[in-house]
């Protein structure tokens, strides 16, 4: 118990740190954050009716507790740009992005274990030298240029789908998901390879254990050793990889939205970057913060309870 | 096995000298001038005279594809080597020293990482505004946290050992054990760690570039190669083919080299 409530205090404060970074990195900018949102050409009248706007006339520490108190209640105050409130945007956009970071989720556990189960076990003949030089391949590839390529491929050539004619979910949820496909796929195949490769090492690693050796010497057969004994260790690490891939598929999904151009939070992102939304800016990147942190912090407790091992005696 | 790593050794070794080799040379020599716009010369097919072909410009790809080289090598070295250096000394002090210091740097350190590596440098673009270089502090933020975090996991693991505690015993400073007796026994483990940062930082680059957030044309750069060609694709997809090229070339190689030092 003591030590569960030791890590749910590191989380809580790690959360309140990345909200003091989050708050910092746009209220500690040298120079007015009115200024540099309104540009140079901005008028006096226009920069103190901002400045009112924003809070700015509030000393920092009071500026700092207010927004963390309407963080947790969901009033994030008002865009700049789209004139409405920061909630019913983000609320808006992130359906979208969820779907696309979900499909390319079942995309690469799917993928990558069999991969990784393949290559551990062919290691040395063709078809396992095949794959392990795909996967480096695949390693080097950027999911922005797959989905440049994919574009080009399946939806200029063959016509699998039309580029640009993004479909909404209300309007059409088989269309969205024929749409969501590609792009999915394009934030998938980066983390399988990383994901393959590392259960490709794991099993490796396992196979040259004790127990393993025990297994094969009383005359298991090879498929049972493989799954019933290693399979089930070497997930465990991985259990850990997958918790540390919710950050990259986040990051791959900023660029791949904007590639296919899918109104989703990272596009949401890149729009208040460009425009200088800093209201907005600052709630979706705590946000996308404080779900990293959680999706790690829901891998650890799975692993202890998938982990004996590792498990702290009550 | 054996056999399998010194060619993919090779492999990556060449890679990297040919886009090196590429980059120096554009210094003094491409075919073109990457900047000469030709209104006559829109969208020409790759050919010999043209090897990637032309932009919408009528600029030659090759050209601004090695000088593209250039600028994501310059980029990507020197944010490696600032957030190498900032993240060994940190990770050293943090490792070594222990106590409250530790605890200090390694608080920040995860807080720093719950934010995606491109999220980071978006951010700290958007605040250090504007500038041709603000790409570069950016991506060293960004890519700091994984410096420390190795480079201290490397310092607990060596400080318990003899010699470190036979160099503390002699009377050694604090400064001496950190940089003369640990250091030079981590780089086993940072120098394809720092390798492997090249390949990331060059994709984080282009990733920026893509969004129009790195480097600002009309410098040419691989991902606004890639952003500008695809809205051509379809007539033209060779300025984006030819920009990821490059690319996959670059960090399939340092990946091939970074993967191999480490197993050695």
């Amino acid at each position: 118990m003591k030590f569960y409530l030791k890590k749910l205090l590191t989380l809580l404060f790690t959360m309140l740190l990345v909200s003091v970074m989050a708050f910092a990195a746009f209220n500690l900018i040298p120079g007015d954050p009115a200024q540099l949102i309104l540009g140079t050409q901005a008028t006096p009248e226009a920069v103190a009716d901002l400045h009112q706007k924003l809070g700015l006339d509030r000393s920092m520490p009071e500026r700092y507790a207010g927004w963390l108190w309407s963080l947790f209640h969901g009033d994030l105050g008002t865009s700049l740009q789209y004139s409405c409130p920061v909630s019913a945007l983000i609320g808006s956009r992130l359906p979208v992005t969820a779907a696309l970071a979900l499909l390319a989720l079942l995309m690469i556990f799917t993928v990558s274990v069999p991969i990784g189960v393949v290559t551990a076990q062919k290691r040395g003949t063709v078809l396992g030298r095949l794959l392990d030089s795909v996967t480096m391949l695949n390693i080097s590839m950027p999911g922005f240029f797959l989905g440049i390529l994919f574009i080009w491929v399946f939806g200029l050539v063959l016509h699998l789908f039309s580029p640009g004619g993004y479909v909404s979910w209300e309007d059409n949820p088989a269309g969205f998901f024929h749409y969501m496909i590609f792009p999915a796929l394009a934030v998938a195949l980066p983390n399988i390879a990383v994901a393959s490769k590392f259960l490709r090492s794991a099993l490796v690693e396992e196979a040259q254990s004790d127990y393993v050796r025990t297994a094969v010497s009383k005359g298991l057969p090879k498929h049972i050793v493989l799954y019933r004994h290693m399979l089930k260790n070497a997930l465990i690490p991985f259990l850990t990889l997958a918790g540390m891939m919710v950050g990259e598929i986040f990051s791959g999904s900023i660029l791949i939205e904007q590639v296919f151009g899918i109104p989703g939070v990272g596009r949401l992102l890149i729009t208040s970057i460009l425009s200088r939304d800093f209201p907005l800016l600052e709630s979706l990147v705590v946000y996308i913060a404080f779900l990293v942190v959680l999706a790690n912090f829901a891998a650890d407790l799975l692993l202890q309870a998938a982990d004996p091992r590792i498990r702290v005696k009550p | 096995m054996k056999h399998d790593n010194r060619f993919s050794y090779h492999f990556g070794a060449i890679l990297i000298g040919l886009i090196c080799a590429a980059a120096l040379i554009s210094i003094f020599y491409t075919p073109y001038d990457p900047y000469a716009m030709q209104s006559t010369q829109r969208f020409l097919p790759p050919s010999a005279q043209h090897w990637f072909g032309t932009d919408n410009f009528g600029r030659d790809n090759f050209s601004r594809a090695v000088t593209g080289a250039r600028y994501s090598l310059l980029v990507a070295s020197v944010t490696v080597g600032l957030s190498g250096f900032c993240g060994i000394i940190l990770g050293l002090l943090s490792g070594y020293t222990g106590g409250i210091v530790d605890e200090i740097i390694l608080r920040l350190t995860d807080a720093l990482s719950s934010f995606p590596a491109v999220l980071t440098a978006l951010v700290a673009v958007t605040v250090f505004s504007g500038g041709k270089f603000a790409i570069i502090p950016a991506l060293s933020l960004a890519f700091l946290p994984s410096f420390i975090r190795l480079t201290r996991s490397g310092t607990m693991r060596l400080k318990t050992r003899g010699f470190i505690q036979a160099a503390y015993v002699s009377g050694a400073s604090r400064a001496r054990i950190m940089f003369r007796h640990l250091l030079p026994n981590l780089l086993p483990t940072l120098i394809p760690a720092v390798v492997i940062g090249l390949s990331n930082a060059i994709l984080a680059e282009s990733g920026m570039s893509y969004l129009g957030l790195g480097i600002q044309p009309p410098t040419p750069s691989w991902g606004r190669m890639l952003f500008e060609g695809q809205s051509y694709l379809f007539q033209a997809p060779w300025e984006s083919l030819s920009a990821g090229l490059m690319m996959i070339i670059t960090v399939l190689g340092f990946h091939a080299l970074g993967e191999n030092l480490e197993h050695s």
